[in-house]
């Protein structure tokens, strides 16, 4: 560790890289292996999700009946709107337009909220129908014998997506703090872009979530 | 030197007990015109590893000794060789083939239900198997089958995946629950053949044993018709049940199992989890058998799976009876 | 203390000292030991069990335990030796001290996340270990549904900490694929790659693309326990054979997780010791990508008599044969590189050339196990149980062997005692056949896998089978005193003890801190010995 910095003329360089374009190309490198890993672990679940739905159509069609396509609908909007200021965010970043970059970083993070919280609203409507996944499924009226299956789908996916909201609202928060203190300029801005490019995919995850779930049917 | 011996002297042990292998010796008997067939393809099968792998061993001992190194002899410079590497993966590739298209066309044979064959509907559950006949018959444990007739098994599990293995027929289905699954074998001699459980499912794996008990057709038509328990005692009727399915978790002592041994329960108190107290009468014991999770014995697990319509009402009794008995 | 020391003297173990600096390093050759520490720890862990299974199937009926210990002892066997020594053994051990000195780098790219991976499996091992205090585990590693959904609820923990580890193997090879791809020396372009590189980045393409997979099902098995999801339960409408495809495409290409970096080993043990260039190079650095890029294509040769249609199990059977073929080619080529050559047999030679015969035998079984027709006689006996052992403890652990033996120098700048390796290599090597050739007569035999007990005309094969595995223990004991010794009382080792051409021996025995003090330059493929 100590001799971490003693080649570099520039703090932001790690000691076993050569320059800072090796450098964001290997971080780059790492985001995108990473991103093919979420696809693949979210990858399971969708295929879970086509082999069910086959077999019970008539489940899925009944569950997203319980479902407020509009409330998807406007946490999609929500995502999509992050995901344009994020984009910004990282451009301010790349032309050392610290405050915007900022108050762009800030937006996305509000999104993040925003989105949680119209999560919040769906879950607790859920929880009071007893419309829960597997064995906590208690509502009454269904009519699908099956019904609880397509609650555990419901929750396992869109629970598994929301740990990642959770997950980039804090990675954010973390480049925003950096940000603000003035780290990222046109020659480093590298974390901004990792974070960027996962965020995206979180917004991209929901894109599919939202028509398969509350749409389909 | 001495390694290069040592080494061959180990190649010819392998070698010979390969080609032992390689006679189909160690392969129970055939109880089916299907397992010749596949004994013929793993002959086969066997016969090409053997060539391969002294081809192997040989070049790699042969190379290793002559090779080894000596002063003042350098290695030669060689960076590939097109040819040869296209042949050596070529030739295996053929092979390969070979062995594919000659496997799918047995498996095709150990796949294809015959038509009108005699139906047995087979019972998979911890851990044991269960047959039940179209005449209403029944049994445990023992599978009774005409010879020289197609027999179609249609199987089901009460609980996990099992799998039903007959070795001397070279077959076996997973039997998983939810749904049917299918295995078939038209035996050519009378005979006894085992049957084993091979999928994973839990302490009683091991014991989830059968036989195929293959009779000439009159005699399995009079197995057929006749009452298994004609002329037994209630105690009787009920150790016939107990040996078929019970015992690979309970013991007819008082040593533990996987469950409680049975001697001088009968009358006695029993300590359950929970810290409650019962005294064992013939309810209690039909409870425990019908639906074991009701009430558990301290010490141990809730494994056994409920013998709920598992049992005809005679066989029932018979089992509280012989408990009872156990004194 | 500092003014005492010698410049030049200064190398990764002694730059720092005290636990601490070790647990917080970020040296890619500081955690490749610490890798090396956990790994041989639970290898031990997992051979300890296994000798306790051997010693119950010593004879039938109870021997020293009961169904249901022997049970949760061969599930923490394999599920130790899959996902804590095997996994991790080669790629994240002995690749990650090599690879950067390999591909002439200071270090891998991510050296933060090298670490973390490191503190992933130590906290993945942790939680499955914790099981045993929740009523143990005994579904057996492959953790079936719905036996795993209904057993005791230490199965929880052992799929979460299997989650986690899966974690340590993603990010490994994550980590492996950018250095390889960014930070290779000058001149050191793809064709001049060591091929145990080739290996580790085919492994990496598998680790990186397979994990999340087995994630998602682990993450399913446990949210089956806990909230009764019925996706993998037929009581509540959910299909346990989808459990199965699931998890064997991930397991499946796990398997080539295990024998690539191996294979890797083996072609750099080989061109070493017989001092001459490795034939068909080419060859056997596509073969790697090749058994990589079709190992997700044959998960279904597990299920040929799980239920699944005939034609899936046609088409299973006619891709797995396809594997067989780049295998072939990298054993005629490590045969052919013998050829002329100038050989001597060192204990790591005699780990490759052990590999090769054993390797052989686990492949040409391999192939009949492919066979469908065949395969449903013999799936899930004590054939499979050969097979896999052949492959994986014939392959894989004689080529990690022959690979510490091989970078015992490098590593610890010592020497290790030569004739006490030798012995180690004769006690495993015949150890070993006599353990598990006997396995595949008791397979044709007819004996089913995972049993406790068994029929007595099958008692004398598992005697054999049980005074076999001893020798094998005996045989790892040593080693362990061998490595233990060397690393004490070792005389010190030259740059390049074995003469051999790759980048790592190029720079002192143990590297420096940044592994070398100029950047080499290169200017030639991996293996010119001329």
């Amino acid at each position: 560790m100590s001799t971490a910095n003693s080649h570099s003329h520039n703090s932001n360089l790690a000691h076993h890289f050569k320059s800072l374009d090796q450098q964001f190309d290997a971080a780059k490198l790492g985001v995108w292996l990473f991103l093919a890993t979420e696809i693949l672990m979210f990858g399971g679940l969708f295929v879970g999700y086509i082999i069910f739905h086959g077999l019970y159509p008539e489940m899925f069609a009944e569950g997203a009946k319980h479902l407020d396509w509009r409330l998807g609908a406007t946490n999609t909007l929500v995502l999509l709107l992050s995901s344009f200021t994020m984009a910004s965010g990282v451009q301010y970043a790349q032309t050392n337009q610290k405050k915007k970059c900022v108050t762009a970083l800030v937006i996305t993070f509000l999104c993040g909220c925003a989105f949680l919280l119209i999560k919040y609203f769906e879950y607790s409507h859920k929880i009071h129908d007893g419309l829960l996944p597997g064995k906590f499924f208690s509502n009454h009226e269904a009519e699908h014998a099956n019904l609880a299956m397509y609650f555990s789908f419901y929750f396992c996916m869109t629970g598994l997506h929301a740990s990642h909201v959770i997950a980039g609202m804090c990675l954010i928060a973390w480049v925003a703090v950096r940000a603000s203190k003035g780290q990222f300029n046109s020659e480093f801005y590298t974390p901004v872009e990792g974070v960027g490019l996962f965020w995206h995919l979180v917004d991209l995850i929901w894109i599919y979530l939202f028509p398969l779930l509350y749409l389909v049917g | 030197m001495s390694l290069a011996t040592v080494i061959a002297s180990i190649n010819t042990l392998f070698i010979s007990v390969v080609s032992h292998a390689a006679g189909g010796s160690f392969m129970p008997p055939q109880g089916t015109k299907v397992a010749e067939k596949v004994d013929s393809l793993y002959r086969f099968l066997a016969g090409a590893s053997v060539i391969s792998c002294i081809l192997v061993f040989a070049s790699m001992c042969i190379f290793a000794y002559q090779y080894r190194r000596r002063p003042g002899v350098k290695s030669a410079y060689i960076s590939h060789n097109t040819l040869a590497e296209f042949l050596w993966s070529f030739i295996p590739f053929c092979i390969f083939m070979v062995a594919f298209a000659w496997g799918w066309y047995v498996y095709h044979d150990l796949r294809t239900m015959p038509k009108n064959a005699f139906e047995v509907h087979v019972h998979g559950q911890k851990w044991n198997w269960t047959f039940e006949y179209k005449s209403g018959r029944k049994s445990a444990g023992e599978l009774y089958v005409p010879v020289n007739t197609p027999v179609r098994m249609i199987m089901d599990s009460a609980d996990v995946i099992h799998s039903f293995y007959i070795p001397a027929f070279r077959t076996k289905q997973d039997v998983v629950p939810g749904r049917y699954s299918n295995i078939w074998f038209d035996i050519e001699k009378p005979g006894n053949y085992q049957v084993f459980c091979a999928e994973y499912c839990g302490q009683g794996h091991s014991a989830m044993l059968a036989k195929i008990h293959a009779l000439p057709k009159d005699k399995f038509d009079e197995w057929l018709q006749n009452d298994p328990y004609k002329g037994l005692t209630p105690v009787q009727v009920g150790e016939a049940v107990f040996k078929a399915r019970c015992t690979a978790c309970h013991n007819a002592t008082a040593e533990k199992k996987v469950g409680p041994g049975l001697q001088g329960v009968f009358g006695h108190q029993v300590d359950l989890e929970g810290g409650d107290k019962v005294t064992a009468d013939e309810n209690y014991i039909r409870e425990s058998i019908l639906y074991p999770a009701a009430k558990i014995v301290k010490g141990f697990p809730n494994a056994m799976t409920p013998f709920l319509g598992q049992l005809g009402e005679q066989e029932l009794s018979g089992v509280i009876e012989y408990i009872k008995s156990l004194q | 203390m500092a003014t005492a020391q010698v410049v030049s003297e200064k190398n990764y173990l002694n730059e720092s000292k005290g636990l601490w600096s070790w647990l917080t390093t970020l040296d890619h050759k500081r955690i490749g030991l610490l890798y090396m520490v956990a790994v041989l720890t639970f290898f031990l862990l997992g051979g300890l069990f296994a000798m306790l299974l051997r010693v119950e199937l010593f004879a039938p009926g109870k021997t020293i335990m009961d169904a249901s210990q022997y049970n949760q002892v061969m599930t923490l066997h394999g599920t130790i030796m899959v996902f804590m020594v095997i996994i991790p053994g080669i790629p994240a051990f002995l690749g990650n001290f090599i690879l950067p000195l390999h591909i002439g780098a200071k270090d891998v790219a991510f050296p933060r996340i090298n670490l973390l991976s490191w503190y992933c499996l130590i906290t993945g091992a942790s939680i499955a270990f914790f099981s045993l205090f929740k009523n143990g585990v005994d579904t057996g590693w492959t953790f079936y549904t719905p036996y795993s959904i209904q057993t005791s609820n230490g199965t929880t923990f052992v799929v979460l900490g299997a989650f986690v580890m899966g974690f340590s193997s993603i990010l490994t090879g994550l980590n492996f694929i950018v250095t390889i791809h960014t930070l290779r020396a000058p001149g050191m372009s793809f064709w001049r790659l060591p091929l145990f590189v080739w290996a580790l980045y085919s492994t990496a393409v598998i680790q990186v693309l397979a994990t999340p997979i087995l994630a998602i099902t682990l993450l399913l098995i446990a949210a089956e326990r806990l909230l009764g999801i019925g996706i993998f339960d037929p009581k509540l409408g959910g299909d346990p054979v989808l459990f199965e495809h699931f998890f064997w495409f991930y397991s499946h290409p796990a398997v080539y997780i295990m024998i690539l970096p191996a294979m890797g080993v083996v072609s750099e043990l080989i061109t070493a010791f017989s001092h001459k260039t490795i034939f068909g190079y080419k060859a056997i650095a596509m073969s790697s990508i090749g058994i990589a890029a079709v190992s997700f294509f044959v998960w279904g040769h597990h299920l040929f008599v799980a239920g699944q249609s005939e034609v899936a199990g046609i088409v299973f059977s006619f891709i797995t044969m396809l594997v067989g073929v780049p295998t072939a080619i990298k054993t005629f080529n490590w045969i052919a590189t013998l050829y002329k050559g100038s050989i001597q047999f060192q204990s790591p030679m005699l780990f490759a050339l052990g590999f090769l015969f054993l390797f052989t035998i686990g492949g040409v079984t391999g192939i009949i196990l492919a066979t469908i027709g065949v395969d449903v006689h013999f799936h899930d006996t004590y054939f499979v149980v050969a097979h896999f052992h052949y492959v994986m403890v014939g392959g894989t652990l004689m080529a990690i062997m022959g690979g510490i033996y091989y970078w015992f120098p490098k590593i610890f700048g010592r020497m290790y005692n030569e004739f006490w390796a030798r012995v180690t290599f004769v006690l495993i090597f015949v150890g070993f056949n006599v353990t598990f050739y006997p396995q595949f007569v008791l397979g044709s035999m007819g004996m089913p896998r995972r049993y406790y007990d068994y029929l007595p005309e099958y008692t004398s094969l598992n005697r054999i089978s049980s005074v076999g595995a001893w020798t094998i223990g005996t045989g790892f004991l040593i080693a362990l005193f061998v490595i233990i010794h060397g690393l004490l009382k070792g005389k010190k080792a030259e740059m390049n003890p074995w003469g051999a051409k790759t980048l790592e021996w190029t720079t002192s025995s143990p590297p420096p801190h940044e592994n070398f003090i100029n950047e080499p330059i290169v200017t030639a493929g991996p293996y010119e010995y001329r």
